[in-house]
C-alpha cells in the first residue's frame, strides 16, 4: 500500500475519532455539557491525536528503518565473488535495487505476471530486455547473485510494506480506541490533549538538535570514510591540490585554505571600511530623511541572491579587470576570474551585512557618552573616534567576526568567479579556488561516491563546519565579554 | 597676593570668538574630511548597488526579445501525409527530419522573392538562419492541425540564436569569422529581410514560460519548468517550515522553562543561522539522497533542505513576534481562566501572525534564491526539458529550479546564454520584489503598535 494511502487512512480514522470522541463525550454526560470537565471538542481532539500521534510515527521510523533492514539482507546474499574487480559492494546493490525496482515497474506495467517475475531465471529469459521496454536500464549482465539479492530485496519489502500498513493502522486503531474507552464526562481531556500539544511542540523545537547532529553525523561519517582510504596527514600536510578521478590524486588543503582566505581578506578589506563608515554616517550625521532612504537602499545589497553575485562577477567584474590589468593593460591578469574579481564582489555583498550590524552597535551607545564628549569642547568626528567607537569595538570586532564568517562559506560567487586552479599564489590577479568551490567540484563531477575524489568534499566541509563555527562562537563570545554593560 | 602682570616673552596669541586659530581650523577640517569619508561610503554602496542592478537590466532585458522569421511553409501532401488519410497517428511517423527540409524550402523562396542578391544556392544553404527547434514547432502544428497539410501555412519560426545576437548587436561580422554556425552570407540576407519585416523581433513568452534546451539551442530556451520547480519547493518550504518553526517559536518564547535543554536548542538555533549554506547542501545529500534514497535533483528533497536551512529564519522572527505582544494579553486571558495552552493558541499566535507571516515570507524569499545547496543535490547538469506530469511527479521527478537553471546557463559556452542568465536573474528578482512588497503591506497593514 502506497504511503500516500496509508496516511490518507490515519488521517480518516483521526476525523471518525474525533466525531466519535465528542459524541461519545456528549452522550456521556446525558446532552449536558456542564457535565462534562472539558469542552466536548477536546474529547474528540483527544481520540484524533491518540489515533493519528503513534501511528505517524511509527510510519516515520518504518520509512527509515526499513531500507537498512532490507539493504542488510540483500546484502549478505551477495557473495564476495559477486563484486567483479574494480567495482565496490555499494554499485552493486544500486545495480540490485535498480533491478528489483525494474522488475516491480514490469509487474505494474503487466509486462511481468506477478509469479513470473518471482520465478525468473538468468538463463531462462532476457532479464535485461524485459526491464529495458519498463523503462530500467541496467548497465551490465545480471548475473544470479545479483538477481538472487535483487529478488530477497523484493520479497522483503513486499513484506515490509504490508507489516508497515498493518502496524500503522493497527496503531491507529488501538490508540483511538483505547481514547474512546477513557472518554467520560469526567476524564480531563483538555488536560490530556495539552500534554500532547506540548509534546508536539518540545519535539518542533528538537529539530534544531536534530539538523545539527545530522550535519555532524553527515560531515563525520564521509570524513572518516575518506580519511581510511586516503592519509589524514597528506591531506593537512600536503600543498599541491591535483585530484585526478582515475587515481593518485593529491589532495592537499593548504591551496584551498589560501585561496578562501586570501578571497575573503580582500571581500573584508572592501566591505569593512565602507560598511563601518557608512554605519558611523547613518548612525550620527544622517538626518531621519536621509537615513530613511540610504539604510534600506544599502540593506538591498543584502537581499539579493548569491547567484545575481556571482553572475556579476562572471560576466561584468571580471571583464571589467581584465581590460584593465589584463594583457591589454597592465600585463598582471590571465583570465576575467580571480582571487580580486570574487573578493570585490563578495566585498559588495558583505557591505549591508557589516553596516546594518555595526549601526545597530553604534546606536546601543548611550547619548549620555556622547553629551559628555561635546560638553568638554570635542567635536562629532573626535567624539565618534574617541568615545563611541572604542565603547563600541567588541561588538564591531564580533560584526566583522560574523562578516568573515560569511566570506569564508560563501559558495557562488567564488563558483563562478574565483576560478578553479588550486595554486598558492600571492598575485590577487590569479586565478585561485576555494574550499566551498571544491566541494560543489568534487560532489558534482562523475566521481563515483567512494572514491577519495568525492569523499574530500565531506572533508572539506567539515574544515569549513569547524570554521564557520568556530568564528561565530569566539564573535559571540567577544561581544559577551567586552560588552560595556550600560544601563 | 600682588597684582603681578606676566610681562614678558611673546604676546598671547589674539583670537578671539571672531577670528579662527590654526588648531581649531584642523580640526574643523578633519571633522568635514570624516564627514565627507561617511558619504563616500554610503555613496560607495549606492554606487555599487547602481551598477549592480544596471548590468541586470541592460544584459538581460534582451533576453526578453527573441527574433523571428515570418516564413509561409508549404506543408507538402507527398512528404508528410503519403497515403493522404490525414490519420494523426500515421502522420507522426514522418520525424522532424522530414519538416526541415520543406522549412528550409519555404525560407529560400523567401529569400529569392526578396529579390536580396546572395552567392547561396538552395534551401540547405540557409537552415543556419533557422533555429534547430523549428522543425519540431511546425511538426507539433501539423499534427494538431492534419487537414491543413498541402496548404501553405504562415508560421512565425525562431531564428537561430545567432542571427537573433545579431540583431541585439552581440554577434557581428568580425566575431563570427571564426564561426562556423552562421556565415556573413546569412548576416547580409538577414539585413535585407529585416529591411521587409520578415526578420523582426517580439515578445518572448517562451523565455518565461518554456522549458530549457540543449546546448546547442539558446535561442529555444526559457525559464517556466525550472519556475514550476523552484514552486514546488517552495510549497514544501511553506508546509514544512512554517508549522515547525511557529511550533518550535511558541515552545521556546512562552512554554520552555530555564534550563539546559532550552539553553542548548537556542544555540543550536543561532549557530544553524551561520551556518553557510552549502554544509546544508552536504547534509541534504548525505541525509536525503545518501540515506534516505530520495530521488536525486527531485525538488521535494530541494525544498526539504531549504526548510531546515529558512528554520533559523523563521524561529528568530517568529520569536520576535511573539514577544511584541504584550504580557497584559495573557494575563488577561489567564485571568478569565484560560489555560496556557488556550491563551497561547486562542489570543497571542491571532496576534502575532502578521509579523510571523512577514517572517515567513522573507525566510521564503531567502530560500527562492538560494542556489548552493541545490549544485550539491542534483539540481544542475539536468536539462529540465519536461514539464512535470501531476503535482506528484512535480515534488518527485527531478527538476531545475530557478537559481540552479541560471547557474546552469552561466555554465555554458555559449554566449548566447549569458544573456538567457541575466533575463533570468530580472524575473528571479522581479519574484524577490514581489514577495517583499507584499511582506511589507502585511507589516504596514496589520502590524499593531502596543
Amino acid at each position: 500500500m502506497p504511503v500516500l494511502w496509508l496516511i490518507l487512512i490515519v488521517l480518516a480514522l483521526a476525523v471518525a475519532g474525533f466525531i466519535a470522541g465528542r459524541a461519545r463525550a456528549i452522550s456521556g454526560a446525558g446532552d449536558d455539557r456542564r457535565a462534562l470537565h472539558s469542552l466536548p471538542n477536546y474529547y474528540g481532539w483527544n481520540v484524533a491525536m491518540k489515533a493519528m500521534v503513534p501511528a505517524f510515527l511509527a510510519l516515520v521510523i518504518w520509512l527509515i528503518a526499513q531500507p537498512f533492514i532490507v539493504n542488510t539482507k540483500a546484502t549478505s546474499l551477495l557473495p564476495e565473488t559477486a563484486i567483479p574487480e574494480g567495482s565496490t559492494l555499494g554499485l552493486v546493490m544500486s545495480d540490485v535495487r535498480r533491478v528489483a525496482d525494474g522488475l516491480d515497474l514490469a509487474v505494474e506495467q503487466g509486462l511481468l505476471g506477478a509469479s513470473e517475475a518471482a520465478d525468473l531465471t538468468v538463463t531462462g529469459s532476457d532479464i535485461r530486455a524485459t526491464l529495458g521496454s519498463a523503462g530500467v536500464a541496467v548497465g551490465s549482465e545480471i548475473s544470479p547473485e545479483i538477481l538472487a539479492a535483487a529478488q530477497s530485496y523484493r520479497s522483503s519489502n513486499a513484506t515490509g510494506n504490508l507489516l508497515r500498513s498493518l502496524v500503522v493502522i493497527g496503531l491507529a486503531l488501538v490508540g483511538g480506541a483505547l481514547a474512546l474507552a477513557q472518554t467520560k464526562p469526567d476524564f480531563r481531556a483538555r488536560n490530556a490533549v495539552e500534554r500532547g500539544i506540548r509534546a508536539i511542540l518540545v519535539g518542533a523545537a528538537s529539530l534544531a538538535i536534530l539538523t545539527t547532529i545530522g550535519i555532524v553525523l553527515s560531515l563525520v561519517f564521509n570524513t572518516i570514510e575518506f580519511f581510511r582510504i586516503y592519509p589524514a596527514s597528506e591531506f593537512f600536510g600536503s600543498f599541491t591540490w591535483s585530484p585526478s578521478f582515475g587515481g593518485g590524486s593529491q589532495l592537499g588543503i593548504w591551496p584551498l585554505l589560501w585561496g578562501t582566505l586570501y578571497i575573503s581578506l580582500i571581500a573584508l578589506l572592501v566591505s569593512v571600511p565602507i560598511g563601518l563608515f557608512a554605519a558611523v554616517y547613518l548612525s550620527e550625521y544622517a538626518g531621519p530623511k536621509f537615513r530613511s532612504v540610504a539604510k534600506p537602499a544599502l540593506e538591498l545589497l543584502a537581499g539579493i541572491p548569491t547567484i545575481v553575485y556571482g553572475l556579476f562577477a562572471l560576466l561584468t567584474v571580471g571583464p571589467l579587470l581584465l581590460s584593465v590589468f589584463g594583457r591589454d593593460g597592465l600585463g598582471w591578469m590571465q583570465a576575467g576570474t580571480a582571487v580580486m574579481t570574487a573578493g570585490l564582489v563578495m566585498g559588495i555583498m558583505l557591505i549591508p551585512f557589516v553596516s546594518s550590524l555595526s549601526d545597530d552597535i553604534i546606536n546601543a551607545v548611550p547619548q549620555s557618552l556622547r553629551d559628555g564628549s561635546y560638553g568638554l569642547g570635542a567635536t562629532k568626528s573626535e567624539t565618534i573616534k574617541q568615545v563611541i567607537l572604542p565603547a563600541a569595538l567588541p561588538g564591531i570586532v564580533g560584526a566583522i567576526l560574523l562578516a568573515a564568517s560569511r566570506a569564508i562559506g560563501e559558495t557562488m560567487i567564488v563558483v563562478l568567479g574565483a576560478g578553479a586552479a588550486a595554486r598558492l599564489s600571492l598575485n590577487p590577479f590569479d586565478a585561485m579556488t576555494t574550499v566551498t568551490a571544491k566541494i560543489v567540484s568534487q560532489l558534482t563531477g562523475d566521481a563515483d561516491f567512494a572514491s577519495p575524489e568525492a569523499l574530500v568534499a565531506f572533508a572539506l566541509g567539515m574544515t569549513l563546519f569547524v570554521m564557520t563555527l568556530g568564528l561565530n562562537v569566539f564573535a559571540l563570545y567577544i561581544v559577551r565579554k567586552y560588552r560595556e554593560q550600560y544601563d | 597676593m600682588t597684582d603681578a602682570t606676566y610681562t614678558g616673552g611673546k604676546e598671547p596669541a589674539k583670537h578671539g570668538l571672531l577670528t579662527v586659530d590654526a588648531r581649531t581650523k584642523k580640526r574643523n577640517a578633519s571633522e568635514k574630511r570624516f564627514r565627507l569619508y561617511g558619504l563616500a561610503a554610503i555613496g560607495a554602496g549606492v554606487f555599487f548597488l547602481v551598477v549592480l542592478l544596471s548590468a541586470i537590466i541592460s544584459n538581460g532585458i534582451g533576453a526578453f526579445q527573441q527574433t523571428f522569421i515570418e516564413v509561409p511553409v508549404y506543408l507538402e501532401e507527398a512528404k508528410l501525409d503519403k497515403t493522404g488519410n490525414r490519420d494523426p497517428a500515421e502522420m507522426a511517423k514522418v520525424s522532424t527530419f522530414g519538416y526541415s527540409p520543406l522549412i528550409q524550402n519555404s525560407l529560400w523562396k523567401v529569400v529569392v522573392d526578396s529579390g536580396a542578391e546572395t552567392p547561396l544556392e538552395d534551401g540547405g544553404d540557409v537552415k543556419q538562419m533557422i533555429s534547430a527547434s523549428a522543425a519540431a514547432k511546425v511538426r507539433d502544428w501539423v499534427l494538431a492541425n492534419p487537414d491543413r497539410v498541402g496548404e501553405t501555412v504562415d508560421f512565425q519560426i525562431l531564428a537561430s540564436s545567432r542571427v537573433d545576437g545579431y540583431l541585439k548587436g552581440r554577434v557581428s561580422r568580425e566575431s563570427i569569422a571564426q564561426d562556423k554556425n552562421i556565415d556573413a552570407e546569412h548576416l547580409d540576407l538577414v539585413d535585407v529581410l529585416r529591411e521587409q519585416g520578415v526578420v523582426h523581433k517580439s515578445f518572448n513568452w517562451e523565455f518565461i514560460t518554456g522549458a530549457d534546451a540543449s546546448e546547442s539551442r539558446a535561442e529555444q530556451a526559457g525559464l517556466g519548468v525550472s519556475m514550476l520547480g523552484s514552486l514546488f519547493m517552495m510549497i514544501t518550504v511553506l508546509l514544512l517550515a512554517l508549522p515547525i518553526g511557529v511550533a518550535a517559536s511558541i515552545y521556546l518564547e512562552e512554554f520552555a522553562p530555564t534550563n539546559r535543554f532550552t539553553d542548548f536548542i537556542e544555540v543550536n538555533i543561532s549557530n544553524l543561522a551561520a551556518v553557510p549554506s552549502i554544509v546544508f547542501g552536504i547534509l541534504g545529500l548525505a541525509a536525503f539522497i545518501q540515506f534516505a534514497h530520495l530521488p536525486q535533483s527531485a525538488p521535494i528533497v530541494g525544498g526539504l533542505t531549504l526548510t531546515l536551512m529558512t528554520l533559523p529564519t523563521i524561529v528568530i522572527s517568529t520569536r520576535a513576534a511573539l514577544k511584541a505582544v504584550p504580557p497584559s494579553i495573557r494575563d488577561a486571558a489567564l485571568g478569565v481562566g484560560a489555560s496556557k495552552m488556550q491563551a497561547t493558541f486562542h489570543h497571542v499566535l491571532p496576534l502575532a501572525m502578521p509579523g510571523i507571516l512577514t517572517g515567513t515570507i522573507i525566510g521564503l524569499a531567502q530560500a527562492l534564491g538560494e542556489t548552493a545547496p541545490l549544485l550539491l543535490i542534483g539540481m544542475v547538469g539536468y536539462i529540465a526539458t519536461n514539464y512535470p506530469e501531476g503535482v506528484f511527479s512535480g515534488f518527485l521527478s527531478p527538476n531545475s529550479a530557478m537559481p540552479a537553471q541560471i547557474y546552469e546557463w552561466a555554465k555554458r559556452a555559449d554566449p548566447a546564454y549569458y544573456e538567457r542568465a541575466w533575463g533570468g536573474i530580472i524575473i528571479l528578482l522581479l519574484f524577490l520584489l514581489a514577495m517583499n512588497l507584499i511582506a511589507i503591506v502585511l507589516r504596514r497593514k496589520f502590524e499593531r503598535r502596543w
